[in-house]
Order: C-alpha cells, then sequence, then structure tokens
C-alpha cells in the first residue's frame, strides 16, 4: 500500500470529455473554501479556509465531532449550495451545480419512496436520456443484482429493510457512472449487525472498481475501517485539523480492526477527535468563575 | 405449523371469492353487531312511553321516532321520484363545488408552494378570506350570483376551497428535501422536478385535504339548502327534504332524511378513499 495519489490520470481529456477508461478515477480539490449562515451580523462560520485533496482512485474519509460541518461540506462539494469563497475543483474544473458527476448517497433513505426500487435506480438516465431501451434495463438489473436486490427490484423502498435501502441506493447512483462519489454518513440509523455487513459489503463494491470516494462519517471505528485517506476536520468551523493516511492492507476484514495498527490508528485518531469535541464544552468564562468561587469557600 | 406446510409440497390453495372473504372479516361483523345494538336500544328507548306511558317518555331518545317507524316512512317514499331527486340535487352541488375547488385549489396551492413571489403576493389575502365561515359568505354571494343554484354552489365551493389549499400548500412544502437535491443530481430539470417529485410527493396531501373538503361541502351544501328554501330555483335537495319534512311535522322523515345523508357522505369518502389507493400504490403496503 505504497501506491502513491499520481498513479491515475485525471479523468477528463484535453477537450473536456469524461475519458470512459477512467472514469470514476476523478480528483477533487478545496481550496480555502469557506461558509457561513445567517445575517451579517451573527455570521455562524461552519466551515472555515478548508484545504482538502480528494485523489483519486481512493476512499478518503472525513470525520469530526458532531455538528462541525460535515453536512455542509457533503452539500458544497454536490453543489446544492455555493461557498461563501475559497474553490472547488473536479479535475481541476470549478464545480457550479449538483450534476451527475458526483452523486451522494445521503443519510437514512433518499430514495423516492413512490417509486419502486427499479424505478428509482432507472430515474436518473431516463431523465437524461443518456441509456434508454434494453441497454438500460439491463444495466439496472445487472446492478440491482449485483447489490443483492434482484427479486426486489418492484418492491417500494418501504417495503425493504434499512440494509437494503442504502444498498438500493447505491446501485442508484453507480448507475449514472459518477466521477466521485459522495458518502454522507450513509449507514447512520442501521443497526450494528446490518452496518457491519454495509460496510464489508461497500468495501468490496469499492475495491472492485476504486472509484474516488468521499465517505462522511461520525464514527471513528468506521472511518479506519474502510479508508486510505483519513480526513479529521476540527470543531466548527471545519477546518483541516489533520490527515492520516491508513496503511492497512486490502481487502480488508473486520478482523483488522484488532489488530496493533489499527489501534494506533485509532487512538491517534481518538485524541484528536476528542480535543476538538471538548472544544464545544469549553466553559464560558463566567461558568468558570462561578465553577471556581464555588469550588474554593475559603476563598484563595 | 405454518413453517412445517411451507417445507412440504405446495398446498393446494382455493382461491375464494371477493364476498366469501369479506364475510369472513370479523371487523364486518364487530360493526353490523355494533349497528345492530345501537338499532336496538334506540327502538327500546323511543317506545318506552308506549309501554309504560307518557310519563316514562325517556330524554332524547323517547322524543324521537323508533327505527321502525323511520324504516316505515323511507319504504314509503322510497319509490317516490321527488325523494331521489333530493339526492341527485345535493349530489349535483357537492360535486360542482367539490370539483371547483379542486380543479382551483390543487395548482394554487402548488403555486403557492413553489414559487415566493406568488406567496408573498397571495398568501395574506388567503389567509385572511380563510377563517371566514362559509356559511357567512351566504347573504353576500346572494347578492353577487344571478341565481340561488350559482349562489349554493360558490359557497359550496368555499367550503373545500380553502381546506385543499392549505392541505396541498403544507404537503408540497414539507417533501424531503433531499429527494429533491438528489433529482438536482441527476439532472432533473424544474418541469422535472415539479411532475416528477413535488406533485406525487403532495398527492397524500392533496387526499388529506380533498377528504376533510368532501366532508365541509355536504356540511355547507345541506346548511344552504335549508336556507335559500324550495323555491322554483335553487330549491330541492336533501337539505330542503328535512326542512321541508321538520315542516311537515313528519319526524320520520327528518331521519330518513338526516340517514341518507349519512350514506351519501359515507359513499363519497368512499370513493375519495378507494381513488386515493388507486393513485398512490405505494401507500398501500401496511
Amino acid at each position: 500500500m505504497t501506491a502513491t495519489e499520481t498513479t491515475s490520470a485525471a479523468a477528463t481529456k484535453a477537450n473536456g470529455e469524461v475519458d470512459p477508461q477512467t472514469v470514476g478515477k476523478s480528483r477533487l480539490e478545496l481550496k480555502n473554501v469557506s461558509k457561513a449562515y445567517g445575517e451579517e451580523w451573527d455570521l455562524q462560520h461552519v466551515i472555515s479556509d478548508l484545504t482538502v485533496d480528494i485523489p483519486p482512485g481512493k476512499l478518503t474519509v472525513v470525520v469530526g465531532p458532531s455538528g462541525c460541518g460535515k453536512s455542509t461540506l457533503v452539500n458544497l462539494i454536490a453543489g446544492f449550495e455555493k461557498p461563501d469563497s475559497g474553490q472547488i475543483l473536479l479535475d481541476g474544473k470549478p464545480v457550479t451545480g449538483p450534476a451527475k458527476d458526483r452523486m451522494v448517497v445521503f443519510q437514512e433513505t433518499a430514495l423516492i419512496p413512490w417509486q419502486t426500487t427499479y424505478q428509482n435506480v432507472v430515474f436518473g438516465p431516463k431523465l437524461r436520456g443518456d441509456l434508454k431501451g434494453k441497454a438500460l434495463e439491463d444495466e439496472a438489473k445487472r446492478l440491482l443484482v449485483k447489490v443483492g436486490l434482484g427479486e426486489f427490484m418492484h418492491k417500494y423502498p418501504l417495503q425493504l429493510s434499512g440494509g437494503m435501502q442504502r444498498r438500493a441506493e447505491l446501485a442508484r447512483a453507480l448507475i449514472n457512472e459518477p466521477r466521485i462519489m459522495i458518502m454522507d454518513e450513509p449507514f447512520r440509523g442501521l443497526d450494528a449487525m446490518s452496518r457491519g455487513l454495509m460496510q464489508e459489503f461497500f468495501l468490496r463494491l469499492f475495491e472492485e472498481n476504486r472509484r474516488t470516494n468521499l465517505f462522511v462519517t461520525s464514527e471513528i471505528d468506521e472511518a479506519i475501517f474502510l479508508a486510505d485517506r483519513l480526513v479529521i476536520l476540527s470543531n466548527r468551523p471545519a477546518t483541516l485539523r489533520k490527515v492520516i493516511e491508513i496503511d492497512l492492507p486490502r481487502p480488508r476484514h473486520y478482523t483488522m480492526l484488532s489488530s496493533a495498527e489499527a489501534y494506533a490508528y485509532k487512538r491517534d485518531a481518538m485524541e484528536l477527535l476528542h480535543e476538538e469535541a471538548m472544544k464545544s464544552f469549553r466553559p464560558s468564562t463566567s461558568t468558570s468563575n462561578f465553577k471556581q468561587s464555588y469550588s474554593s469557600p475559603g476563598g484563595h | 405449523m405454518a413453517n412445517v406446510a411451507h417445507s412440504g409440497p405446495a398446498p393446494v390453495v382455493r382461491r375464494k371469492s371477493k364476498l366469501a372473504k369479506m364475510m369472513e372479516n370479523p371487523s364486518l361483523w364487530r360493526g353490523m353487531l355494533a349497528i345492530a345494538i345501537f338499532l336496538f336500544i334506540w327502538e327500546i328507548g323511543a317506545r318506552f312511553d308506549e309501554w309504560f306511558g307518557k310519563e316514562y317518555t325517556l330524554p332524547f331518545v323517547g322524543l324521537i321516532p323508533p327505527p321502525t317507524a323511520v324504516a316505515e316512512a323511507w319504504l314509503e317514499i322510497l319509490p317516490k321520484p321527488g325523494y331521489w331527486d333530493s339526492w341527485i340535487q345535493s349530489f349535483k352541488r357537492v360535486l360542482t363545488g367539490f370539483g371547483a375547488a379542486m380543479i382551483l385549489g390543487i395548482p394554487f396551492g402548488l403555486a403557492l408552494a413553489v414559487n415566493k413571489y406568488f406567496r408573498d403576493l397571495f398568501f395574506p389575502p388567503f389567509e385572511i378570506l380563510r377563517p371566514i365561515p362559509p356559511l357567512a359568505w351566504v347573504p353576500a354571494s346572494l347578492i353577487f350570483w344571478p341565481t340561488n343554484e350559482m349562489s349554493i354552489a360558490f359557497v359550496t365551493f368555499l367550503g373545500a376551497f380553502f381546506t385543499i389549499v392549505i392541505n396541498v400548500l403544507g404537503g408540497a412544502r414539507t417533501i424531503d428535501v433531499r429527494y429533491l437535491r438528489a433529482a438536482q443530481s441527476m439532472g432533473a430539470s424544474q418541469w422535472d422536478l415539479f411532475s416528477k417529485i413535488i406533485l406525487p410527493g403532495t398527492l397524500p396531501s392533496i387526499f388529506t385535504g380533498a377528504a376533510v373538503g368532501m366532508g365541509i361541502t355536504w356540511e355547507v351544501v345541506l346548511a344552504a339548502e335549508m336556507i335559500s328554501g324550495g323555491g322554483t330555483q335553487g330549491g330541492g335537495g336533501l337539505g330542503f327534504f328535512i326542512w321541508n319534512s321538520y315542516m311537515g311535522g313528519s319526524l320520520e322523515q327528518v331521519v330518513v332524511g338526516m340517514i341518507s345523508i349519512g350514506i351519501a357522505g359515507y359513499l363519497s369518502s368512499s370513493a375519495i378513499r378507494w381513488l386515493g389507493d388507486v393513485l398512490m400504490p405505494w401507500r398501500r403496503l401496511f
């Protein structure tokens, strides 16, 4: 696992067309990105001067204390929102709005409830008309079978279990041939068992194609288990705290989590995360004054 | 036992008719039993004074005719075309008012939901008009509209319109933003977002609004019919039937009219529920 980030070429040719050989091998760069909400006199800085590189063909996992702005980061990259300053570049070209080159798998599930699983999967290609008829049907079925939903393709999302819904959503994203997959805490809300299974399933899928992948989570074990690179964000406003390269071998197996290396990574990451998380608990001056006077009634 | 049955060869399944299945449903029998007990108590209560003397007349229930008398009166008027004409007239008014409310209310509610400028312009006056009860519009609408029939239709329309609009607006505004975002990522145009996400996502609220609106429509139609009376124009209907029976002193017919309205309302809301099930198959899962 000493491969450097320069192994795969950028996915775009000089003329801007996507090269099918390198689909999913795109580089995403965030340069000095900042985002704040609210009125000018009461700005809530959510992301501040964040510079991150998401190298091609790697699984980059973003972790940060809860509420640090991870979801905002996803919204910016997906193009649902625009940064106040800084640049988001996909293969060197600025991101302008939502597009199929950056597919998001959302928290919980965002399958459209009034469409069957199959209809959900063909939704994108059908809208754009870039894949039609038999070709579309075959591709959708291939992906559904691949995620283990062959028998469930004509069920509505509400008839599927939580794990099945996430897999359906993976199929729906993959059929659009995204240049980068964005996973926004995709396994949140699943029970521990299905979560573990989904992580393994997701890894198999990733290890097969090595699509550039950005995975956002607040679970440190999940992060280390999946990641090639671990990007640790600071407490709000989010900025880059540290990048840790995770050098565990692939294909990965859950038993690796109990290895000495994994432990070392976890300890390092936990230390940073804990430090950041504690910042949101930092007592204000008035509270500490109060505590001081309370704990030392003698008055020293 | 059920597990054992699955492991063996497929058992012969004898398909039962829909009616036979319905007859097996215990809910149906419990419902029938409840109605039978209700009628029984009503009958006894209403006939108490006949059996024990005038001083034993029970309050409320003793003052209304017993179900057997009502049934007798009903049988008597069933073959009369005037009775069925009342049904037809009321249904016509309900469908006109309700239909107009749906046709105008759904697009209006959707427009309020998706367009900020439209909402800023039209929501305030809408909210001022909304709390005015439909019946408060009766005198004004009698002045606006050339015929009684048109004023009844207008008041009926108002009864359903506000409810439908407010439900459509609420439903469209609470659609999960992630559906819209997912669709946008996949290349949906504004029209795609509207037709494939917002419209189907609002359907459940449209049907809630329709069910409530239908109830209000019946209330308003009957009240309007009682007020307008049975003149040469805009008369008749089940509301007028009740009023006329009351004036004529036939309490049995009043009750017949009341039960007729109950049945008419039940038929209307069943039709809406059925249509909802047909149009929203993803909601039939539980």
